[in-house]
């Protein structure tokens, strides 16, 4: 009994012990490589380039300065801002119906249209790549950033309707039953039952979505030559040259991934139990 | 018309959902969308992998209806698809990537499994807490900045892993330019983003053991392999689909981390499917050839998924 004890840890004995080292090991491991980055991105080149890592130095702004002056940082911001939650919101107005069908009626080919709808994300954006390119040239879409808007949709749909069929399918039947007997209609019950019950996976696919979008790199390198740029393609374009100027390098990296990490670590309790597709029983 | 429907089915005693004349109308806005953004420039790339569509060689000859592009490309029946079972540097790129699945899908599976174990484990809270959001870190870092930050991790001269590399083992790596360790390195921030992805899923899956089951078989065994896979793993089973769909997927398409890491060196070490076919298709220019490679690519995903969706988890 005792040794059970220890080993559902509360805090105390060996195993204890070990659970506290594990978490933090996870947690240093996990953190770590930002950490580093924020911190590079706040030296002096020279400390960079030290053969012995700096862990403490004179912090500057230097590079920050830099690099806003090289690129138009806070125009891609804007734009990875704006095709994000313009992703986001035509994803989920269009995926939650979609999830919703699935989890809730019975038709023909049910599984081939979900299976269509994963496989959307299956697609490597190499392959779409150029012929979308050539025919968002014909709608004279290039370089805005509604091509993007429009391609994304094609893996985050997907997301959406993945994650919310499974929070649909988590509402009691019953439910539905009884609102029908009142009279509702599908999509009242749908609008004023379903989709107010489903907010926690709603919430999770939105978060997702807008990760992969505001993080997405290979349409936008191809779709997008100046005034569309994305934060993400800003952040590629030093790679080029001889000396690479890391501290510049590591300030465009922070500021294109921090909103996303911040906004993520605040909305994580949400992330979490979102996933747990059980919250309604 | 509904209404009466579902009385019937309930007076009739059957509670199943058989209704089904609304679905069209909930599904209808996205399959359109869906099919119009996706199918169109899937169905060009088909088109393409049937050309010898050679970039700088071919013209633009308007288009049909204003919608579709066309090209004096030549048409060449199967031509690129048979030369890819020729092609070794294909099917390097394609063991390459398959290799690279086989190895990280386990290990973020596992990883993510054990995280998720610990994050369940009693004890400990606000360290748990800590845990549970700074899982969130590494998935929510923009991809292509994953590799801007293993080019500094694992720099020879002043990376530094490699500095502990040489606390601990006596000397540096060169991990960027030794084609072994390229491929370990990118594994390794391949992991360090994906992992925490299977360890919250997985944790989520966890918390829907309901609690009394759980106690239960606590109390049957003393053994937590027991309980993982008795009573835990059914719960997980959906939650580890998914993963597995979406990993393979992920990975049979990584591109940006390997972009910015290595760009597929040294040599072609690196060179995953996407980054090869990427070359192929925007620095040599075949784009025919591309989007041969490409449909494979699909094809091998979709059987893929297929396959775990069967085997895996059978309901959907």
């Amino acid at each position: 009994m005792a040794t059970s004890e220890a080993k559902r840890g509360g805090g105390a004995g060996l195993g204890g012990i070990l659970h506290f080292l594990a978490l933090l090991l996870v947690i240093v491991v996990c953190v770590f490589p930002f950490y580093w980055m924020v911190t590079s991105s706040l030296k002096q080149q020279n400390v960079i380039l030290a053969s012995t890592p700096q862990f403490l130095f004179q912090p500057t702004l230097e590079n920050y300065a830099r690099a806003f002056s090289k690129f138009d940082i806070l125009k891609s911001l804007q734009n990875s801002l704006f095709v994000a939650l313009m992703t986001v919101g035509f994803s989920l107005l269009l995926g939650t119906p979609a999830a919703y069908a699935i989890a809730r009626f019975d038709f023909k080919g049910k599984k081939d249209i979900w299976f269509w709808f994963i496989s959307n994300r299956m697609l490597s954006p190499i392959v779409v790549a150029l012929p979308f390119f050539l025919i968002a040239r014909n709608f004279r879409l290039l370089d805005t950033p509604w091509a993007l808007i429009l391609i994304y949709l094609t893996f985050n749909v997907p997301i959406v309707v993945w994650i919310c069929a499974d929070q649909f399918r988590n509402i009691p039947k019953e439910l539905d039953e009884a609102a029908t007997l009142e009279g509702y209609n599908s999509f009242a019950i749908f609008w004023k039952i379903a989709l107010p019950l489903a907010t926690p996976g709603i919430a999770v696919s939105a978060i997702f979505s807008f990760i992969f979008s505001w993080n997405e790199l290979l349409y936008a390198l191809i779709l997008t030559r100046s005034e569309a740029k994305t934060a993400p393609v800003v952040a590629t374009s030093f790679m080029s040259g001889y000396e690479l100027p890391w501290g510049q390098i590591m300030a465009t990296g922070t500021l294109v991934a921090l909103p996303v990490i911040v906004f993520s670590m605040i909305v994580s309790r949400q992330l979490v139990r979102g996933l747990t597709a059980g919250a309604i029983k | 018309m509904i209404n009466v429907r579902i009385n019937n089915r309930m007076k009739a005693g059957k509670k199943k959902k058989t209704y089904s004349s609304g679905a069209w109308f909930f599904l209808a806005p996205a399959v359109i969308v869906l099919f119009l953004v996706g199918i169109f420039p899937l169905l060009f790339a088909l088109w393409n992998s049937l050309h010898q569509f050679i970039l700088p060689k071919v013209h633009s000859q308007g288009s049909f209806l204003g919608v579709w592009p066309l090209f004096d490309a030549p048409f060449n029946w199967f031509g690129n698809y048979v030369a890819l079972l020729t092609d070794q540097s294909f099917q390097e790129a394609l063991t390459r990537t398959l290799i690279f699945l086989v190895i990280n899908l386990p290990i973020q599976l596992v990883l993510g499994l054990a995280i998720a174990l610990l994050l369940h484990k009693p004890g400990n809270e606000l360290l748990k807490k800590i845990g549970r959001v700074s899982l969130v870190v590494p998935l929510a870092t923009t991809f292509a900045v994953v590799g801007l930050m293993g080019r500094l991790l694992f720099n020879l001269d002043f990376g530094v892993l490699n500095y502990f590399c040489s606390v601990i083992f006596g000397h540096r790596l060169d991990w960027l330019a030794d084609p072994n360790l390229a491929f370990v390195s990118i594994s390794i921030m391949e992991d360090w983003q994906w992992t925490p992805f299977c360890a919250l899923i997985l944790f989520s899956s966890l918390t829907m053991v309901p609690v009394e089951i759980e106690e239960a078989a606590r109390l049957e065994t003393d053994k937590w392999w027991h309980i993982l896979w008795k009573v835990q793993l059914p719960f997980m089973l959906p939650g580890i689909t998914v993963i597995l769909i979406l990993r393979t997927a992920d990975i049979l398409k990584l591109f940006d981390v390997v972009y910015t890491m290595t760009r597929g060196g040294p040599g072609s070490a690196t060179e995953l499917i996407s980054v090869f076919v990427q070359r192929i298709g925007f620095r040599v220019f075949d784009q025919g050839m591309a989007s041969a490679q490409a449909v494979v690519m699909l094809v091998i995903a979709t059987i893929l998924s297929r396959l775990y969706v069967k085997y895996v988890y059978k309901e959907i």
